[in-house]
């Protein structure tokens, strides 16, 4: 029959719409504005309404998941920030836009490099998150960020992340990421622990 | 690959005793051809050794030696490893007869290295610039032609560290724009190559036609809903009829070649992320499996990466063919209602991506010796459901409510025709090659990674029309939905990386021609290391470029609607066509 | 009524409030235009897959009043500017935008659209579209994802509930200046550049110059 093709088509749009309904009814107020309704929404079973409704509810973000890096530092225990980055300069020399500017701390005195970035800057305008410069960092002190609400009005003052901006406290790390966090605290232990015994000797 | 062994005593030394020889540089394959012989010898290789697919044609420019090469890869469409031949001509001045007339595929490669490398190609019917706009000054990819925002010849740049002072470019450029013109340029008594001779030549009248009609130039493009991004067709037409076409591209040049010349040879991996921005993974692969036949030896892929590296391909395929279908059926005018569904599902699989690699779209998750981390907790679990599941069951509903459907019938089938000759002649590639009933894959005809070892069957229909373009890409879904099952169940434990990867490292001299069979087709990269750490020649072999040497022959005759269909069914993605 | 029509300070007897708002003409002006603006359907990159899948099924414009892409500019009253522009490209996107009648915004989304991106470098990359038009709301991310652009176009509606019909640029008197299109010469030419180009061209000779005679 002419037009079984299409009437068959028309059918299954049809099924997608009424699931909406049936789907609504059967889950109930748990679908919407919960976790546990985002998690449904993004599994193999979701029928019906696919929609996550940012801003009211959020999808969940997997661990690896990258915008731009940030620095992190250690809380001393009076509250002082020990900034992780020795400026080493292997992010700078791998980033592929070229986009990371390290200008090296030099100790007043003796005119050597001191391990510690003078200023840090990334151009999130030329950054193109592909996390290679997390992934090389020797000392987990350049880790790629999840916020990626950084909509601005103004970029020219805005969009040049300086020292300031991009530090961020160990604790966010372990918070975005924790088992990486884990992971990397684990090796910094041992690396630790071999160096005390090393000192001993 | 060809065997090195065998050049020696190639047959077609024999054939050819004057002038052509054996490449015998270091870690160089192939054959040197000398230019007034370049003809009669790929004549010779069509018709006498079987060699019947030229896969790519691409300039390489020898600055220290005075020289500029061609690069020509040649295949037999029946399947194995590739013929390469080098035609070496003097930089100043570079002439190499066009293969056109043998390899039509060569068109807009040709029209490419005239364009970025400034050779000419003597015998080409239509010798223009393809990528840049006519009128701009300089061949862009010579080595000694520098833009408007050099810093320095080679990446790391000196001024990102230990001193680094932040700056942007445009402020050290008078202009504050990313322009640079030649010293005696005079805007006021300059003119504008504009786009009448674009046209002039696409009129043509008809003299012995009693109705007479006139006929009418449309441009469809650059900015255009269905041309699939910026693409541009100069289309004339006789009434509602396609009397010919002309593709007009490089509204996306974005220099991924210049750019990935002053890389180093990681940096490039998410360079090639944003070639084909629908399927990254695939064009991780590419680039990342010509390095590694570079480096040879020094490197070994271990088991659990090489599945991992087909499961992330294979689904980047389905990925890819999903929202390809959808996109031909937002052409066809079903406005939004398949792509939402196809969407639905490309989510869930870039939720995996998202996971396993941290970004959606931009993977960068190959590296050289494997891929970058191991599968993170529950990823496996949610890839099975989808492949096993979710996958199947929503396919079987795609072909159920498409298929069939009478309207889709009607304006697809017997629309854009191309004949397998013509598929192979045109260096067509991937689902449009497979559509015209040449069964040529390089999972199966040139076999990498651990494809040798899965069971699934080259998919392949015969009437080569629009509507068979849409049904093999079906069947492809379908295959790849195999092949993940077979990989999943096979995965092994182990590392996912052959030892401490660097973030530099130098790469011995030679050439490598790596290709995989992306979703789109042939997506090869050539790779040329001079020894350091930046490659001096990177390539890539796009092939929706090459598909669209093709365009015109399938959209002439058809109606105007027609090449929007036509053009869908090609399936293009800009970043790739114009790199 | 919305409830965020009500101007502050007036008083609505209870049994009205479902259907009387005190308002003034800025906030329906603003309300009005903020849930209809439509965007232009135009991609350039990486980043129009993103836009699309924005407006697909799982993060849907359509709860932002976004949902009808118009592929005329004369429909169109929000420009996303998706992806890496070209110098061969800006010509067609300065005079696409001459055409959006007004109000008529630019959202830059993406790296490559604020500032170039990491195709910075490219001799075929403009640096930014702000180089040619007004951008109000420039979103960084190498794409951004589906859910950034939808808060950069979120900040995009706060910033049309501040503006006032007193100031916007558009209901000033006399005509608003068309940007002029760029040329595809030798490289791209702004004609804006024009009364002090040679003066340009000199110096960035004499820079070079000087940069290799150092």
């Amino acid at each position: 029959m002419y037009g079984k093709g299409i009437l068959k088509g028309l059918g299954v749009t049809l099924k997608h719409f009424v699931e909406t309904y049936v789907d609504d009814f059967r889950r109930g107020r748990k679908r919407y504005g919960t976790r546990e309704g985002v998690e449904y929404r993004s599994s193999k079973d979701v029928s019906g309404l696919f929609t996550v409704q940012y801003p009211e509810e959020q999808l969940i973000i997997p661990e690896e998941f990258r915008f731009v890096p940030f620095l992190v530092y250690d809380e001393g225990e009076n509250g002082e920030r020990e900034i992780r980055c020795t400026s080493c300069g292997i992010c700078a020399k791998v980033c592929p836009p070229q986009c990371i500017w390290i200008h090296r701390s030099e100790d007043p005195k003796t005119g050597r490099p001191v391990p510690e970035p003078a200023e840090f800057y990334i151009d999130i305008d030329v950054c193109m998150n592909c996390g290679l410069c997390a992934e090389f960092c020797p000392f987990d002190a350049i880790i790629m960020d999840h916020d990626f609400e950084l909509a601005v009005y103004d970029r020219h003052s805005n969009n040049i992340y300086d020292k300031e901006k991009l530090l961020k406290p160990a604790s966010y790390y372990q918070k975005i990421r924790p088992r990486n966090y884990a992971a990397q605290e684990k090796i910094r232990q041992e690396k630790a622990a071999k160096k005390a015994a090393r000192a001993r000797k | 690959m060809t065997d090195t062994t065998l050049v020696a005593e190639h047959p077609l030394l024999e054939r050819f005793p004057e002038g052509v020889t054996p490449d015998e540089r270091k870690g160089y394959e192939g054959f040197i051809v000398a230019a007034d012989r370049l003809v009669e010898f790929a004549t010779a290789l069509r018709d006498e050794f079987g060699y019947d697919y030229l896969s790519s044609v691409t300039g390489v420019d020898y600055l220290p030696d005075g020289k500029m090469e061609v690069v020509y890869h040649a295949y037999k469409s029946t399947g194995g490893g590739a013929l390469v031949f080098k035609v070496q001509v003097p930089r100043e001045n570079p002439v190499v007869p066009s293969l056109v007339s043998v390899y039509p595929g060569a068109d807009f490669q040709e029209r490419e290295a005239w364009d970025l490398l400034g050779i000419r190609f003597e015998g080409h019917p239509n010798l223009k610039r393809i990528l840049m706009w006519e009128g701009f000054a300089g061949h862009p990819l010579r080595k000694d032609w520098k833009e408007a925002y050099f810093e320095e010849e080679k990446k790391p740049f000196g001024s990102r560290w230990p001193g680094g002072a932040v700056h942007r470019a445009e402020d050290e450029n008078p202009f504050g724009k990313n322009v640079v013109y030649p010293p005696d340029f005079d805007p006021e008594k300059w003119t504008p190559v504009g786009d009448e001779a674009l046209y002039a030549g696409l009129r043509e009248f008809k003299k012995d036609d009693d109705l007479k009609t006139e006929q009418v130039v449309v441009n469809l493009g650059p900015q255009h809903p269905s041309t699939h991004g910026v693409f541009r067709m100069v289309v004339t037409l006789d009434g509602e009829t396609v009397v010919r076409l002309e593709p007009v591209m490089g509204y996306l040049h974005r220099n991924h070649e210049k750019i990935g010349e002053r890389n180093t040879y990681l940096m490039n991996i998410p360079f090639t992320d944003r070639l084909d921005y629908l399927s990254s993974m695939s064009n991780n692969w590419g680039y990342v499996q010509a390095v590694e036949k570079l480096l040879g030896d020094k490197i070994q892929v271990p088991e659990r990466a090489e599945y991992l590296r087909v499961i992330m391909a294979e689904f980047t395929r389905i990925v890819n063919h999903i929202f390809a279908i959808g996109t031909l059926l937002n052409d066809l005018g079903a406005y939004f209602t398949p792509m939402l569904y196809a969407l639905e599902e490309r989510e869930l699989i870039l939720d995996i991506f998202e996971a396993v690699s941290g970004s959606r779209m931009m993977c960068n998750y190959f590296r050289f010796g494997g891929v970058a981390r191991d599968l993170p907790p529950g990823v496996y679990e949610k890839m099975r459901d989808l492949v096993f599941e979710r996958l199947p069951r929503k396919i079987d509903e795609l072909d159920r409510y498409l298929t069939e459907n009478e309207v889709v019938r009607a304006r697809c089938e017997g629309v854009g025709v191309l004949t397998p000759e013509e598929a192979i002649a045109f260096s067509a590639a991937g689902p449009v090659l497979r559509a015209s009933g040449v069964p040529y894959d390089v999972r199966r005809a040139d076999p990498y990674g651990i494809y040798d070892r899965f069971e699934f069957d080259v998919a392949v229909r015969y009437h080569g029309d629009v509507y068979d373009r849409y049904l093999i890409r079906l069947d492809e879904i379908r295959q790849s939905i195999r092949i993940l099952q077979q990989a999943l169940d096979q995965l092994p434990e182990g590392d996912v990386i052959f030892g401490s990867p660097k973030y530099s490292m130098r790469v011995p001299a030679g050439e490598a021609y790596g290709r995989v069979e992306g979703p789109k087709g042939e997506l090869g990269f050539y790779v040329v290391s001079d020894g350091s750490a930046n490659p001096w020649r990177y390539h890539v072999r796009a092939p929706s470029f090459i598909n669209l040497t093709a365009l015109s022959r399938m959209c002439e005759g058809d109606k105007v609607a027609d090449a929007i269909i036509i053009l869908g069914s090609i399936d293009i993605v800009l970043g790739e066509t114009d790199r | 009524m919305p409830d965020e029509l009500n101007a502050k300070g007036y008083d609505i007897p209870p049994e009205m409030q479902n259907t009387v708002a005190i308002t003034t003409l800025d906030k329906l002006y603003n309300w009005g235009r903020r849930y209809s603006a439509w965007p232009m359907m135009f991609g350039l990159a990486c980043c129009a897959i993103e836009m699309i899948a924005t407006a697909a099924s799982r993060f849907d414009l359509a709860r932002f009043g976004m949902e009808i892409m118009r592929p005329s500019p004369r429909q169109a009253d929000v420009m996303l500017v998706s992806g890496t522009v070209t110098k061969k490209m800006v010509p067609q996107i300065v005079r696409l935008y001459n055409q959006m009648p007004e109000p008529k915004y630019v959202v830059a989304m993406g790296a490559c659209a604020s500032g170039g991106g990491p195709f910075k470098e490219g001799y075929n990359v403009v640096s930014g579209i702000d180089k040619f038009l007004p951008v109000d709301v420039y979103i960084p991310g190498c794409p951004p994802t589906p859910q950034a652009l939808l808060y950069g176009l979120m900040k995009l509606q706060e910033m049309m509930d501040k503006q006032s019909i007193k100031s916007v640029r558009w209901y000033q008197k006399g005509d608003l200046p068309e940007i002029p299109v760029p040329i595809l010469g030798p490289d791209l030419i702004d004609p804006r550049d024009y009364p002090d180009f040679e003066f340009k061209l000199r110096q960035a000779y004499a820079e070079k110059t000087e940069e290799e005679a150092s």
